[in-house]
């Protein structure tokens, strides 16, 4: 690989993490404890909708976060090869 | 068969499949000791590592806590798992196309300096120490409350075990035992939690049943009731900025333990990491998710069986008076109507539920088979033994490798690395042994130096090492000084009575200044401290060398890039 090619490939990496970040602090720090109050007021089932985010749903999160972060990369790295 | 048959038979047949697998997986190099040979599948790692990171306090305590706490417990939840965002995508990729065998390599390397990684040898070491003691412990009180066995001899066994397949099979004697214990404890925790779902929700899936059943509107009905706050009430025992600050400390920590990272090492390649670090949080997840819901059942359970009894009805369930022969649940008629009644404050209220009773006693309270009860033991014994087993590898790895090779005798052979590896978890499962039958009386005290000792060291210099091509030897140093200092003053100093009450220091020394943060979430604020320091003062001095910044450009390539992503297709 090219250096453009390295600092292209790392630039994607970075994109993608900062994306997965954002998503990642919004539905625990923000959903499941900065706005757990408002978000309180609406319902899943019988629970309030907050308290379900900082229990349940964060974590459910966290999950589909990793496993697209590690199918986004395959497709990165196989650009970066299918370029060579 | 009685309860204590089936416990024998269970711990019985569960050591026996472990004592197997470690004697089948014994090694003679030093990559298979240290690192598994860097042959471990994603999935299988994914599954160690959820083992490894599952520890006596994840099984037995946590759902207990989250009963206790309602929404304040949560810290547990997203903190503990949280942290494996930050580790897939910030650190365990790197980390693993580093390939070294432990943290302070990596750090040592990177800011190519022994000073800095002597600093991370000695916070391995105590993170490790206070952790491992925690679960020696664990598995003594496991042994004496289902097989009647002293703690000390509970202990003992304990240490054996872990001690056979460390010694003999290293990293990958540890490895594919906690592959094993991960499936122990995941299914003695999902048997009592479905069965109880079933019984109050009418829902077999513990994580539905609590959405769709009203048993959370029904619980907080109850805890009104009895004059506690609503049990999804938020910050209820901690306020907002607390809750925030334990959290995040919780989650760097979590992606700053080392007994964690290492196992990323070894796995194949890049790749496999990435996936690794998801089927790890999958099957953490499994757990994680449904410890709220068994902690909402449990909660509702304990109390529509106890609450307004009289001390006669409670003496004819045989659970009850079981548990309150050891001490964990008290009944005490203190205003002497004739009922037994909850309360919030501990002085009045006539019955005390010790948390960590929660998950041990559910099979008993639900009624459930006498097998269901022996297997959650052999349960908590697997989580507590694996998790030990991670820590006494750490701790031998950051002695006879980062220590003894790496600054004492560079020149040593393969022979000898792995005799002085071998030697060190010996050492290490002494030392272990000794905290858990004199258990320091402020263990409980000391999980929060764990984490905050890993947020505020570890997690600031491998990320900046990482991303950050300026960061050099001297940032990295004064930030992990001033990290760590800033963390250790602030802990010792809120829990001084706690720590030194032997030593007659009756009163902590100052209270929560820092914007009333306690210490559990104080790790933060010395994350933040490390950050800020690192980058000011790596901007101050010379940059890194040429080869530091190499081997940097190296570590961001992943090596499967090239023809090699062909044959890697598979690893998945």
């Amino acid at each position: 690989m090219k250096k453009e090619e390295k600092l292209d490939y790392w630039r994607q990496n970075i994109r993608l993490i900062r994306w997965l970040l954002i998503v990642w602090a919004a539905v625990s720090l923000g959903a499941g404890i900065l706005f757990v109050k408002p978000l309180n007021a609406i319902s899943i089932g019988n629970m309030p909708f907050g308290f379900w985010m900082a229990q349940q749903g964060s974590i459910f999160v966290f999950v589909v976060l990793i496993y697209i972060y590690a199918k986004r990369m395959d497709k990165i790295d196989h650009d970066h090869h299918a370029d060579e | 068969m009685t309860v204590e048959a089936w416990t024998y038979l269970f711990v019985t047949i569960t050591f026996m499949l472990y004592l197997y697998i470690g004697w089948k997986a014994r090694v003679k190099e030093s990559s298979g000791f240290y690192v598994a040979g860097q042959g471990v599948p994603a999935i299988a790692n994914g599954a160690a590592t959820a083992a490894d990171w599952m520890s006596a306090a994840s099984f037995i305590s946590m759902a207990g806590a989250i009963s206790v706490l309602g929404y304040d417990g949560s810290i547990y939840l997203m903190g503990w798992t949280g942290g494996y965002v930050l580790l897939a995508l910030l650190l365990a990729p790197y980390l693993r196309k580093f390939g070294q065998y432990t943290v302070p390599d990596f750090v040592g390397t990177r800011y190519y300096s022994d000073t800095a990684r002597i600093i991370a040898v000695i916070c391995a070491l105590f993170v490790s120490i206070t952790y491992v003691a925690g679960q020696m412990r664990g598995v003594g009180i496991v042994f004496s409350k289902f097989l009647n066995v002293e703690i000390t001899h509970g202990v003992i066994i304990g240490m054996v075990i872990v001690g056979f397949f460390a010694v003999l099979g290293g990293m990958k004697g540890i490895t594919w035992t906690q592959v094993a214990q991960y499936g122990v404890l995941i299914v003695a925790f999902l048997i009592p939690s479905i069965a109880l779902s079933l019984k109050l929700t009418g829902n077999p899936i513990p994580q539905l049943g609590m959405v769709t059943s009203d048993i959370i509107p029904r619980l907080n009905e109850i805890q009104v009731a009895l004059g506690f706050t609503e049990y999804t009430q938020p910050f209820a025992h901690k306020s907002m900025l607390d809750v925030l600050f334990i959290t995040i400390a919780l989650m760097v920590g979590t992606a700053g333990l080392p007994h964690v990272i290492v196992r990323f090492y070894t796995v194949p390649n890049v790749r496999a990491a990435r996936y690794s670090a998801f089927w790890a949080l999958l099957f953490i997840a499994i757990l994680y998710t449904t410890a709220p819901a068994l902690a909402t059942f449990a909660r509702y359970n304990l109390i529509e069986s106890l609450h307004g009894k009289t001390l006669d009805e409670i003496h004819t369930m045989d659970w009850a008076a079981k548990w309150e022969a050891t001490g964990l649940l008290e009944f005490n008629d203190k205003n002497g109507n004739g009922k037994l009644e909850l309360t919030p404050d501990t002085i009045t209220s006539e019955i005390i539920i010790d948390k960590d009773i929660i998950v041990l006693s559910t099979p008993e309270v639900a009624q459930m088979s006498p097998w269901v009860v022996a297997l959650v033991a052999a349960g908590g014994l697997a989580a507590a033994l694996s998790t030990a087993a991670g820590l006494l590898l750490v701790i031998s790895s950051s002695i006879a490798h980062d220590i003894y090779f790496r600054l004492i005798n560079p020149n040593a052979d393969e022979k000898r690395r792995v005799m002085v590896g071998r030697f060190m978890v010996i050492a290490a499962v002494f030392v272990a042994g000794y905290f858990g039958v004199h258990p320091p009386g402020f263990v409980a005290q000391v999980v929060a130096f764990a984490f905050g000792l890993a947020a505020s060291s570890f997690f600031p210099v491998i990320l900046l090492g990482i991303f950050d091509r300026r960061a050099n030897r001297e940032g990295a140093i004064a930030g992990m000084i001033v990290g760590l200092s800033f963390t250790v003053f602030y802990i010792v100093g809120t829990k001084a009575n706690l720590l030194f009450g032997g030593f007659g220091v009756e009163e902590a020394w100052f209270g929560n200044w820092c914007f009333g943060i306690s210490a559990e979430g104080i790790g933060t604020v010395g994350m933040m401290l490390n950050f800020a320091v690192a980058l000011i003062v790596s901007r101050m001095t010379p940059p890194p060398p040429q080869e530091v910044m190499d081997i940097l450009d190296d570590l961001r390539m992943p090596d499967h890039v090239g023809p090699a992503l062909i044959l890697d297709e598979s690893t998945e």
